[in-house]
């Protein structure tokens, strides 16, 4: 009997131990997370993130695709199907820069990802950076932009000769879609508060719809702090003291504009993070800067954007520890101001910087 | 032949009291008279509301600090004799009907002129209730809102130099206040463009910029998003501009816009762009040069003119404290009396609040100081005082 007990103790052990390494196994496992390395300087900033990630030791494979737009059946205009295929696969995206040819008859790149995917969410978190000076300091918000309707649905009509007609949609779906995630993002990322902002003064059934639909998502998550804000006080307020916000939310157009005059308050887009995310658990991180044609392949690009990008990613999927790792080194080498590119005051190059970077973050294990 | 000739002699008659308003209409003997009458009436404008050498104005005190900062406007100008009265009409906010404010449109037409302080909107309330102020700048047609942001010297900002006019369209664009639930759960809301107020406000501005001696113009628009809506509005800028060679005229896209404002605002002068994009884009320019208290602004139509500041902020949250900041109201008062041709006050009133502004310990809270609204006008007074030939009783 005493026998019996001590083998089925030992099978219970081995049970045990090889559930942890299961464990272990999986929390280290490699993920494949689609790069899109996009056009002009795309490809250079792209390889010098794969480097970095390389010297952290970052548990992540690459899968590159191209998203040049292709005719499908039908004469429908969408991405090529092997990097559709692999983004649904891996649902974590990172994209470089991508450039819209004028007159070559298919809509924007970017609004061809967006419908793809249905990116309902951009989020763009705009934190000061130590060694880059602008006139604001301290800025530390996040903005959360809905991404699929509002005034950008492109319905517009010409009534008459000389009267033009823009329609704005705001639906009930999207604004509680886009409210949920905001509350959602405030509650993962410690955030104390979250505002909406709106011109329901004037606009009273579209923003006042969207209002309501915040106010309910406040309801249900009773511990973020819930306020309204009309547009023209957060800007004002914004240029004066922007400490004072924390998570804003809103429909499309003020989301962009505010976005944009965030990103001008932290040093502009080169240096600023963005997420897009999508239903179906799809995330693609991007950076918001042009592909700056003339720098391409000069070795003089700033791969900071897309670097916090990736940053935000892998916050994304809960690798915290090595998302600190490469932000730290990024802001040290930026705070040193001995290795700098050339649109943050310096005069090296993109690979010098990023081996610096390289060299820090080796230096932080 | 008869109407013709008693039509002469009544011209004739009137000529003298409205000085001239009439033009040539006495001299063009050729039409008929039935003619002649209807082209009087065109170019008729209305008359001044100008009695015994004084002016009469409207003034809506409205809620919030509105009503305050209108007091100490009316101090101000009593104290310096200024040849204006006001004739006060109040809008109740709280209510639903559109009385109040068709009374306050009436006198507005009557007078010609206005000095306003901003009317509370409740949005939860029903959306047939529309924005008070809305209502008042689209019956009036006050089509173009100007707002002039100049750093002032004594003021600590971020930036500094900053001397940008901005030019917004006041009565269509995202304002319409068209909206309407096609689908339970889907609400859509026009955004509506013409041609002709587009050209109405472009020409506004290039004339302005002209007669200031501005040397650029910038478009500001969204027209790679809504191709048909302001891409219409860009072109009409770019028709008015070719008439204006001596005015460079250039166009950025809004969120550009922004971004560039935070960063360096010194590279913009002139800016003209439709309602939305206006309301944004003044409110970060007021937020630049100090803040809501500083910044005047107009609202000129054809044929009537209401002044109130730039920002329009009603201000609940420090009403009746004695902590807010008057010099955005009285420059619009000083703007007020530039438009009624009484240059003199005007730049008499404008130079006392300089001069204020350059005392530090008489900064308001929202500049960062600890004076108090009245401590603010009193001295402003006094400045009236030393430097003025004529007032009353301190």
């Amino acid at each position: 009997y005493v026998s019996f007990l001590w083998s089925y103790t030992k099978k219970c052990v081995i049970i045990i131990l090889s559930l942890n390494v299961m464990f272990l196994y999986s929390a280290s496992q490699i993920q494949t997370v689609t790069l899109i390395p996009g056009d002009g300087i795309g490809p250079e900033i792209s390889t010098a993130v794969m480097e970095i990630f390389d010297a952290a030791k970052a548990p992540i494979q690459w899968e590159e695709r191209n998203v040049t737009a292709i005719q499908g059946p039908g004469g429908k205009w969408m991405i090529p199907p092997d990097a559709k295929e692999s983004m649904d696969r891996n649902k974590i995206g990172l994209k470089g820069p991508l450039k819209t040819p004028i007159a070559a008859g298919h809509p924007s790149m970017n609004l061809l990802l967006r419908k793809t995917f249905d990116l309902y969410a951009n989020v763009r978190p705009c934190v000061s950076i130590e060694g880059y000076k602008t006139p604001y300091t301290d800025v530390d918000l996040v903005t959360i932009r809905e991404n699929t309707e509002g005034e950008y649905s492109g319905i517009e009509h010409l009534i008459v000769d000389g009267v033009v007609q823009s329609i704005k949609l705001i639906t009930e779906q999207a604004s509680q879609r886009i409210a949920e995630y905001a509350f959602e993002y405030a509650r993962n990322n410690q955030r104390a508060s979250v505002t909406a902002v709106h011109k329901a003064n004037i606009m009273r059934m579209s923003d006042g719809l969207f209002l309501r639909k915040c106010r309910e998502a406040a309801e249900k998550h009773k511990d973020v702090k819930f306020t309204e804000m009309y547009l023209d006080t957060v800007c004002l307020n914004m240029v004066q003291d922007p400490t004072q916000f924390d998570v804003l939310v809103m429909p499309n157009l003020y989301g962009d504009i505010l976005s944009d005059l965030c990103a001008g308050l932290i040093g502009g887009l080169g240096v600023t993070p963005s997420g897009n995310i999508g239903a179906n658990g799809v995330a693609i991180f991007e950076s918001v800067h042009g592909t700056a044609p003339d720098i391409a392949g000069k070795d003089m690009a700033n791969p900071t954007a897309l670097l916090l990008s990736a940053v935000m990613m892998l916050r994304h999927m809960g690798l915290h520890g090595h998302a600190k790792k490469i932000e730290t080194a990024c802001f040290d080498i930026i705070r040193d101001k001995k290795v700098l590119t050339k649109d943050l005051g310096g005069n090296s190059k993109c690979s010098e910087f990023t081996k610096a970077i390289c060299q820090r973050v080796r230096d932080l294990d | 032949m008869a109407a013709h000739s008693a039509v002469l002699s009544m011209s004739k008659i009137i000529n003298p009291f409205w000085g001239g308003r009439l033009g040539n209409t006495v001299k063009c003997c050729t039409l008929s008279s039935m003619q002649l009458i209807t082209y009087e009436m065109l170019m008729l404008q209305p008359p001044p509301a100008k009695y015994g050498g004084r002016h009469t104005v409207t003034l809506i005190p409205g809620d919030g600090i509105g009503p305050e900062l209108l007091n100490h406007v009316k101090e101000v100008f009593r104290f310096s004799c200024v040849p204006v009265d006001f004739e006060v009409v109040h809008v109740n906010s709280a209510l639903e009907s559109e009385d109040d404010i068709n009374n306050a449109i009436t006198a507005i037409r009557r007078n010609g002129v206005a000095l306003k302080g901003n009317i509370e909107t409740n949005h939860t309330m029903a959306p047939s209730v529309k924005s008070r102020n809305n209502l008042l700048r689209t019956s009036l047609d006050l089509y173009a809102n100007v707002m002039h942001c100049q750093s002032l010297p004594g003021v600590q900002t971020r930036h500094k130099n900053i001397d940008i006019m901005i030019i917004r369209e006041n009565t269509e664009g995202e304002y319409s206040s068209l909206e309407h639930e096609s689908v339970s759960g889907v609400v859509e809301c026009l955004k509506i463009i013409t041609r002709n107020n587009s050209l109405r406000i472009a020409d506004y501005a290039f004339r302005l910029a002209r007669e200031k001696g501005r040397s650029r113009v910038t478009a500001v628009h969204k027209a790679n998003i809504m191709k048909l809506g302001d891409g219409l509005f860009l072109q009409c800028c770019r028709e008015v501009a070719s008439g204006y060679p001596d005015i460079t005229f250039d166009s950025m896209i809004v969120d550009n816009t922004t971004m560039q404002l935070v960063s360096k605002p010194q590279q913009f002068d002139v800016m003209v762009m439709p309602n939305l994009y206006g309301n944004v884009v003044s409110n970060v320019c007021a937020g630049l040069v100090g803040g809501p208290g500083l910044v005047p602004g107009a609202n000129y139509g054809r044929d009537y003119a209401v002044f109130e500041t730039a920002t329009r902020n009603t201000g609940k949250s420090i009403a009746g404290r004695n902590i807010a900041n008057p010099t955005a109201m009285l420059l619009a008062g000083c703007m007020m009396l530039d438009h009624l041709r009484l240059y003199d006050y005007a730049s008499m009133i404008r130079n006392a609040i300089l001069t204020t502004m350059n005392e530090t310990r008489l900064h308001t809270a929202d500049i960062g100081g600890q004076g108090t609204t009245s401590e603010v006008v009193q001295s402003i007074m006094r400045n009236i005082q030393s430097k003025g030939p004529l007032t009353t009783d301190l």
